[in-house]
């Protein structure tokens, strides 16, 4: 796992205390909203996202650029790649 | 013999136009919201119309209203899950004494699961004073919940000035709406609450559906884990039939509100009128700031359950108290609240007009109900001597 400090999102989806599949369904639709390039950060304390959205990334083809963690809860940064979803 | 319904904050008929909208996803629109095709379209389409019907009538944004079974539920789901959320940042909730008991009993397992509450006091008419809010908040407060009219006693409380004194200290509050939402204007901006609880059967839409209106950017841990539902935040397959009907009633609310409430209004007044006439009976609740459809009364040296029978008897379907110390025949914690003596509190009767009432309504009640209490202090131990000059039981003089 990618871990980075201070990276600026276009958009930031608060999905804390969302259980599964609420990540994924939300990375999907935030995901269609942006612009090639631009970055969206999810902020949610569900494990399963851990693995879930690096992979959610690889299959759609948007750049997993890493994760951070805040007091009770993990922050992951997607960026929108020109052939994503 | 009449039938005459004076018992709306129990529950009110659901509304034809109401029935009628819900009618389709009860036969032919039947679908599963979440399922993709057509059925399921309309179904989740009929979710989203409702949530924007809802959210006009508070003044909100559709995607801050969350669909539940119920107010109790909505109720619940806030004062637990804004608990829980904030519990890192502190674990002292602030709720008053006059709540319904989906609050008290909601701010009591929150205590049992290592939470203070202060339970706040209220003046003789049941307001609660924002100073005494103030006063009691600590480094530790996290949640504000005071209701926004008891349907007890119909007081409504003064939520605009308590919810700047939350936002001041940066708590997050709550108002039970669910005697006042679809009753009287209500505006979440306005107010400036940051959760609201309502019910649909409290303005002619169908049991089973009630909402929590939650601020954009708040978070909360559901209550019920499941399912994608409401974004993830209450999950179980919608009721889909209710929450149309409660769209469709909220729609019907809001363009009828002013004339329900000028109607409910007077007969309102004409009952207070009648009731105070006879001797030992008091008001109870504020004089003028309370519900328009609200009447309530302490009858001394009278049990309340006694008038309830006697009245239906009449015809006449009225309420003592709230529905659960009624059951239990218990004094209700909200009179003894505002300090109306414990026997006395046993002699409580509510009677809460609704749109189906007409003057010759309150005409028949006040032609009966003097003669039902003036029967009952006849049988009455309580009541001996009384009327011939000698004392009875010390009174109520809220």
């Amino acid at each position: 796992m990618k871990f980075i400090h201070g990276v600026k999102a276009d958009v930031t989806a608060d999905i804390v205390y969302m259980m599964c599949p609420m990540h994924l369904l939300k990375l999907d639709e935030m995901i269609k909203g942006l612009e090639k390039g631009q970055v969206l950060e999810i902020l949610t304390d569900y494990d399963g996202a851990l693995e879930d959205i690096p992979q959610w990334c690889v299959r759609t083809g948007n750049e997993f650029i890493g994760m951070d963690e805040d007091e009770d809860y993990y922050k992951f940064y997607v960026r929108k790649a020109g052939n994503g979803q | 013999m009449s039938k005459c319904y004076f018992d709306h904050v129990a529950t009110n008929p659901l509304n034809p136009e109401v029935l009628s909208a819900m009618m389709p996803y009860f036969k032919e629109d039947f679908g599963n919201p979440l399922s993709v095709y057509d059925l399921g379209m309309r179904a989740r389409d009929a979710i989203e119309k409702a949530r924007s019907e809802v959210a006009s009538l508070i003044n909100a944004k559709p995607s801050a209203v969350v669909f539940t079974a119920s107010g109790a539920e909505a109720n619940n789901f806030a004062l637990r899950g804004i608990a829980l959320a904030k519990q890192n940042q502190g674990k002292h909730v602030i709720v008053s004494k006059v709540e319904h008991h989906s609050i008290l009993n909601s701010a009591r397992f929150l205590e049992k699961n290592g939470f203070v509450v202060t339970y706040l006091p209220v003046d003789k008419h049941g307001l609660v004073d924002p100073d005494t809010v103030k006063n009691s908040i600590t480094k530790e407060t996290v949640l504000i919940s005071i209701t926004h009219a008891s349907s007890e006693i119909g007081t409504i409380e003064p939520i605009k000035e308590i919810a700047k004194i939350a936002k001041q200290n940066n708590i997050v509050f709550h108002a039970d709406g669910v005697a006042t939402v679809g009753n009287i204007p209500v505006d979440v901006n306005d107010l400036g609450v940051d959760l609201l609880s309502m019910a649909a059967h409290q303005f002619y839409g169908p049991k089973g559906a009630g909402a929590l209106y939650v601020r954009e950017g708040l978070r909360i841990v559901p209550l019920i884990y499941g399912g994608i539902q409401e974004g993830g935040r209450r999950a179980g397959t919608e009721n889909v039939p209710a929450i149309a009907g409660m769209g469709k009633a909220a729609e019907i609310a809001k363009s009828e509100l002013d004339k329900r409430m000028d109607n409910c209004k007077k007969l309102r007044d004409r009952i207070i009128e009648g009731a105070l006439k006879i001797p030992n009976v008091y008001l109870t609740g504020h004089p003028e700031k309370r519900l328009p459809h609200h009447a309530s009364f302490v009858v001394e040296f009278i049990e309340g359950e006694a008038m309830l029978l006697m009245l239906s008897m009449k015809g006449i379907y009225a309420a003592s108290g709230s529905a659960c110390s009624s059951k239990a025949l218990k004094s209700s914690p909200v009179l003894l609240s505002l300090g109306v003596p414990t026997a006395l509190a046993q002699g409580s009767i509510v009677f809460s007009l609704g749109a189906g009432n007409a003057r010759e309504d309150v005409d028949y009640l006040l032609g009966e109900f003097p003669q039902i209490i003036n029967r009952l202090r006849e049988m009455s131990p309580f009541a001996k001597g009384w009327g011939e000059g000698t004392e009875g039981e010390k009174c109520y003089t809220g």
